[in-house]
């Protein structure tokens, strides 16, 4: 009898009864680094400002305090990212190549909905388990386009986004402000806002502002276009004055020569 | 029958079809709940899945997305194949295979509505374990049971598109006051051999309603 193939894709979940089993003894799973986090999009008069901010968690410790959340997918689009950093890192890496190949055999620059359509379908089919919560805009041949897509598969699109543990804050934001025609200054402004409202009002977000300006042929990656929480400068100088550490030998240590015991018998 | 995951996006909603002499009218709210955040106020829940086919979701998102769209794809193909459009029968047949062999994987209830040159105008409904049911008008999603009452009674055979258009517009909003799922605005298509006519009726022009 042929022994049992594994499928070579997809997730396995053979441990799934043995996970149980060790949590009931009480031990504690490892959290995945999760981007608490702050995403946010919209579109203004000409074009897509993307905005995030730059703390990754894991539990409840910050496990980087200035990550990036705004992934590349093509020269004309970019893409946030929320939910487990490895699974938005790699799944945009993922479409970002499929992205490149498909406009080289189209001979044709990249369309935001096509990205949408390839992150949708690849998410639906595992169901959740990749948990990359994403904000796509991005500027092609039929205009500016603004997304939101969900670990389960579904889409949105809409004028203003947002996503994230912070979104609730941020959303509150657009709300209160957004309009159509919104000029480029003042698209910058709401998202940084925007942001900050999650930043501050949010635990699972926090330090800085990334922000990202996609218009017609152009993109500005602004990296910490804001930083509202820089480290004050320290109140003192804490460093020790040489000879405070008193020690006993001053020499460097000094080799031994081997003349004790037998060597190692190494022969095979 | 699939139960909705903790996290999944869902259409709670209110959807409605109506078949009138010419046509039928398709009807839904515009929200997408996430447990009790609105992740859209505004959603589409009328997919067009082909030039005179149309779908109301309810459910998933997610799942009902996805169906959807493979069922697009094949009405697409379909006039290339068979050498004529496909039927509103064609297209909820696909839709039941779909939703049928996937049953336990799926949430989704879908009303499809058209016209075609074959019936003229029908309604079919698909609820979640994925049987087919071709009615002259359809109720679906969470907010459809406050008002079967409503509906039961002031449906009548042969209403005019005009008549038609109001009894959606009517129940929809009935509906939306009644259930948390449901809300935002009402969106409505009018499908006929000549065209498909989007319309939307914003919060404050919605029907008289005791509202306390």
């Amino acid at each position: 009898m042929a022994p049992l193939l594994e499928p070579s894709t997809g997730f396995k979940f053979d441990n799934v009864k043995r996970n149980q089993q060790l949590v009931h003894k009480g031990h504690s799973l490892p959290h995945a680094t999760k981007t608490g986090t702050t995403i946010v999009g919209l579109i203004f008069s000409d074009g897509i400002v993307l905005g995030a901010d730059t703390r990754a968690t894991a539990g409840s410790i910050v496990a980087d305090k200035n990550c990036e959340k705004i992934h590349f997918l093509a020269p004309n689009m970019y893409c946030c990212g929320a939910g487990t950093a490895a699974d938005t890192e790699f799944t945009t890496n993922m479409v970002s190549s499929q992205l490149a190949l498909h406009s080289l055999n189209t001979g044709r620059e990249s369309r935001v909905a096509t990205a949408m359509t390839m992150l949708k379908q690849y998410l639906f089919r595992y169901q959740g388990h990749i948990g990359a919560y994403l904000v796509l805009g991005g500027y092609d041949v039929t205009g500016p386009h603004l997304y939101t897509i969900h670990a389960h598969g579904s889409t949105d699109k809409l004028p203003y986004v947002t996503m994230g543990s912070g979104s609730l804050a941020a959303m509150s934001v657009f709300e209160s402000r957004w309009r159509a025609g919104l000029s480029r200054e003042e698209g910058i402004e709401m998202v940084k806002d925007a942001i900050e409202a999650g930043i501050f009002n949010d635990l699972g977000s926090g330090s800085n502002v990334d922000v990202c300006v996609i218009t017609s042929g152009n993109v500005e990656y602004l990296r910490n276009y804001a930083r509202p929480n820089e480290r004050v400068a320290k109140e003192q100088a804490y460093k020790f004055a040489p000879g405070t550490t008193e020690f006993v030998v001053p020499k460097p240590a000094t080799q031994h020569s081997e003349e004790e015991g037998t060597a190692m018998d190494v022969s095979a | 029958m699939a139960q909705l995951k903790p996290g999944e996006v869902s259409l709670g909603t209110t959807i409605m079809a109506v078949q009138f002499e010419g046509g039928v009218v398709v009807g839904a709210d515009s929200r997408t709940t996430t447990g009790t955040y609105i992740a859209n106020r505004v959603t589409d829940k009328l997919t067009k899945v082909h030039d005179r086919i149309y779908c109301c979701r309810s459910g998933s998102a997610a799942d009902t997305q996805a169906v959807a769209d493979i069922v697009a794809y094949h009405l697409e193909l379909y006039t290339a194949q068979h050498g004529k459009e496909p039927t509103v029968k064609v297209a909820a047949s696909l839709f039941q295979q779909l939703c049928y062999e996937n049953k336990n994987r799926l949430s989704a209830g879908i009303i499809i509505a058209g016209w075609d040159k074959v019936e003229g105008s029908s309604v079919y409904e698909i609820p979640l374990g994925g049987s087919i049911h071709k009615q002259p008008f359809a109720l679906g999603g969470s907010g459809s049971v406050f008002i079967y009452g409503y509906c039961d009674k002031n449906f009548q055979l042969n209403m005019s598109k005009e008549e038609c258009i109001e009894f959606v517009k009517n129940s929809v909003s009935l509906a939306m006051t009644r259930d948390g799922s449901s809300g935002g605005v009402i969106r409505l298509a009018v499908i006929t051999e000549d065209n498909v006519e989007r319309l939307l009726v914003t919060g404050d022009k919605l029907p008289e309603q005791y509202l306390g």
